[in-house]
């Protein structure tokens, strides 16, 4: 006979801890679904919300941190103020701004599918005019149809945005698509994409600075003559790197007769904090979560207590065969960790699937936390340990006298 | 021929209210090779006494030595190693496990003796031969019949070549064709040399058997003792 001592080696133990799971394999896995369903909905909860951080951290990146906004704020008392005619030319002096763009408000101008809409019916939609550079420098593409120049920035043609085409109803361009704008038609040139970073251009219809002087009255009087403008909001691009700085220079530059009229921000920190939010966990669904994995490890804990009633013969037998109670009590801490890691894997398959589906479906990139899923691995393994604790060392202490009895 | 089992003034007492004296002050000894029935009716501490000699349970008082040992001097761990490599055990209801094969089962019957996989199952197919069940290795228990199950059950208590075989009305669940046959397969085995202590309540089993020792309330009131004459010759003719 062997001189080794009769511990059992690693293939015997898990085939004896996995002896009353192939037992009775159905209500292995209907209580190691407990911990399934605990486990999904926690690593979904958060590869869910890394997903949906990663799609919009994507989208900043794409967009750029470099663009700052100066829109006319409002004077001391309280009137709205407008940035002077020259602002653009001296911002585009400073160092470190790369490109720069603006639109002016056309505050009275109003804009309608066709010259039966009352008046009031605005849909809320602004005319804007536009410089000729805004979407290179906003990154933003053109939906349908092409995007203003020099030409028909004289004539009464619009470019629309996302927002104001679907308001109004127009989802294509074609050579007779008009809208009333102020009183006369203007052509529809082309609709753009939605833009993250200026949200105001969507609910705009563009048109160019020449046009709105000529057709809507936009001016301002600058050395005496008459100059299309003045604008109301100004797109920058700094120098990756210089945003601090050229953010401090803007509203003195813009208007240095009234700084404290003009606003300056940072459209991307809206996303960026917009993602860190996303970040946040759920609070409530995590709680769902956790309850889910609780009410698991109750199941698990309660299958265990019947299981070691109902083996008591087998753990008589167990004994007779020569098992230590050290070995009964491992036997049945080790089926319910198994039981629990089964649960717990599945549950961080089947919550991984599920950040997959959702995220592609938002074309999120996919992301899964090292975090969720060896932490939900991990709580599932903890779980069946102390689950399978009380109902293990019960096993160990049974008498096998009476284990044996009892048939 | 040494003493592979002594027992000295055993007593055992559990401590109930009344306390219950199963056993009192039962004394005997078994030499190798020997076929010992203990009888007697239902109450008498047969089963306690099993208990005790297979150190299942500690005795009251008194001593058990297994192989010379003294099993009051083992710890848990020693214990269990004594019952995995010097005693089998044969129950009355076969307590196989039905999940697995027959080969399974009997390899099992060296789980804890430390014995790598392979030679378990190598030592089980013997066994298995033994018992007459090569054909069945690959089977189910629930596919066997009861006397089939018996001998698989028997199989698992040879495989690490016991000291002692303790066989717990190994016949009382089987029908008489299939009881005289595991009989038969005892009185083999014993004449191959195992030592079996059979305990039973049917006193006409009993008396087949080489030497009873009769129970009665806990006490041993007869004990044919030991005649080498009619030790395995007796046991096979009488068998037969």
């Amino acid at each position: 006979m062997s001189a080794v001592s009769g511990r059992l080696g690693l293939k015997d133990g898990l085939r004896v801890a996995s002896v009353g799971l192939r037992a009775r394999p159905l209500r292995a896995a209907l209580s190691a679904l407990g911990i399934a369903i605990g486990t999904a909905a926690i690593v979904a909860i958060l590869g869910l919300s890394s997903s949906s951080q990663a799609g919009l951290l994507a989208q900043i990146d794409r967009l750029g941190t470099n663009l700052l906004t100066v829109e006319a704020g409002q004077s001391v008392t309280g009137q709205d103020a407008n940035l002077p005619l020259e602002a653009p030319g001296r911002i585009s002096l400073l160092d470190n701004v790369q490109v720069l763009a603006h639109t002016g408000l056309l505050k009275q101008s109003r804009v309608y599918r066709s010259s039966v809409i009352p008046a009031a019916n605005s849909g809320g939609l602004q005319v804007r005019a536009s410089s000729l550079n805004l979407l290179s420098v906003l990154g933003t593409g053109v939906a349908r149809g092409a995007w203003l120049n020099a030409g028909t920035a004289r004539e009464p043609v619009t470019v629309l945005g996302a927002v104001a085409a679907e308001r109004l109803g127009i989802d294509r361009v074609h050579a007779d698509q008009r809208i009333w704008l102020q009183g006369q038609w203007f052509n529809v040139a082309g609709i753009l994409e939605p833009s993250a970073l200026a949200t105001d251009i969507d609910v705009s219809a563009l048109v160019g600075y020449p046009a709105a002087k000529k057709y809507l009255g936009y001016v301002s009087i600058a050395r005496g003559e008459q100059e299309a403008g003045p604008p109301s909001t100004i797109y920058v691009r700094a120098a990756t790197g210089h945003e601090a700085a050229v953010q401090a220079l803007l509203a003195p530059t813009a208007n240095p007769e009234a700084a404290n009229e003009v606003n300056v921000s940072q459209p991307s920190d809206v996303l960026t904090a917009r993602a860190a939010a996303a970040g946040a966990f759920d609070s409530l669904f995590l709680g769902l979560g956790i309850v889910a994995l609780i009410v698991g490890a109750v199941g698990v804990a309660n299958i265990m207590i019947i299981s070691v009633l109902e083996r008591r013969s087998e753990i008589g037998l167990r004994r007779a065969l020569g098992a230590t109670k050290a070995q009964i009590r491992t036997q049945f801490l080790a089926e319910s960790i198994l039981l629990a890691a089964i649960g717990g894997v599945v549950g961080v398959l089947a919550g991984a699937a599920a950040t997959a589906v959702y995220a592609s479906s938002k074309s999120w990139a996919i992301v899964v936390p090292v975090e969720a899923w060896s932490g939900g691995i991990a709580s599932a393994i903890l779980i069946g340990a102390f689950a399978g604790l009380m109902p293990a060392v019960r096993a160990s202490r049974m008498a096998p006298t009476v284990a044996l009895r009892t048939v | 021929m040494t003493a592979v089992l002594e027992l000295d003034g055993v007593s055992k007492v559990y401590r109930e209210q009344p306390p219950v004296a199963a056993l009192r002050g039962v004394s005997f000894s078994v030499q190798g090779g020997e076929l010992v029935a203990i009888v007697g009716p239902s109450g008498s501490g047969k089963s306690t006494l099993l208990h005790v000699m297979g150190t299942l349970e500690r005795p009251s008082s008194g001593v058990v030595r297994i192989g010379g040992v003294d099993a009051a001097q083992l710890d848990d761990r020693e214990l269990s190693r004594l019952r995995a490599r010097q005693i089998g055990f044969v129950f009355q209801q076969f307590f196989l496990a039905e999940h697995a094969t027959v080969r399974e089962n009997v390899a099992d019957g060296l789980l804890y003796a430390g014995v790598a996989a392979a030679e378990r199952y190598e030592r089980a197919d013997d066994a298995l031969e033994r018992v007459g069940l090569s054909h069945r290795t690959t089977f189910k228990p629930t596919k066997l019949s009861g006397g089939e199950r018996q001998r698989v059950a028997i199989a698992r208590a040879l495989v690490g070549r016991p000291a002692i075989v303790l066989a717990d009305e190994p016949t009382g669940n089987l029908d008489s064709t299939n009881g005289a046959s595991i009989m038969e397969l005892i009185g083999e085995l014993n004449a191959a040399g195992a030592t079996i202590i059979m305990i039973t309540h049917d006193a006409g089993l009993a008396d087949r058997l080489p030497r009873q020792i009769r129970m009665l309330d806990g006490e041993v009131v007869s004990d044919t003792g030991r005649d080498p004459d009619v030790l395995v010759a007796g046991c096979k003719g009488e068998l037969r």
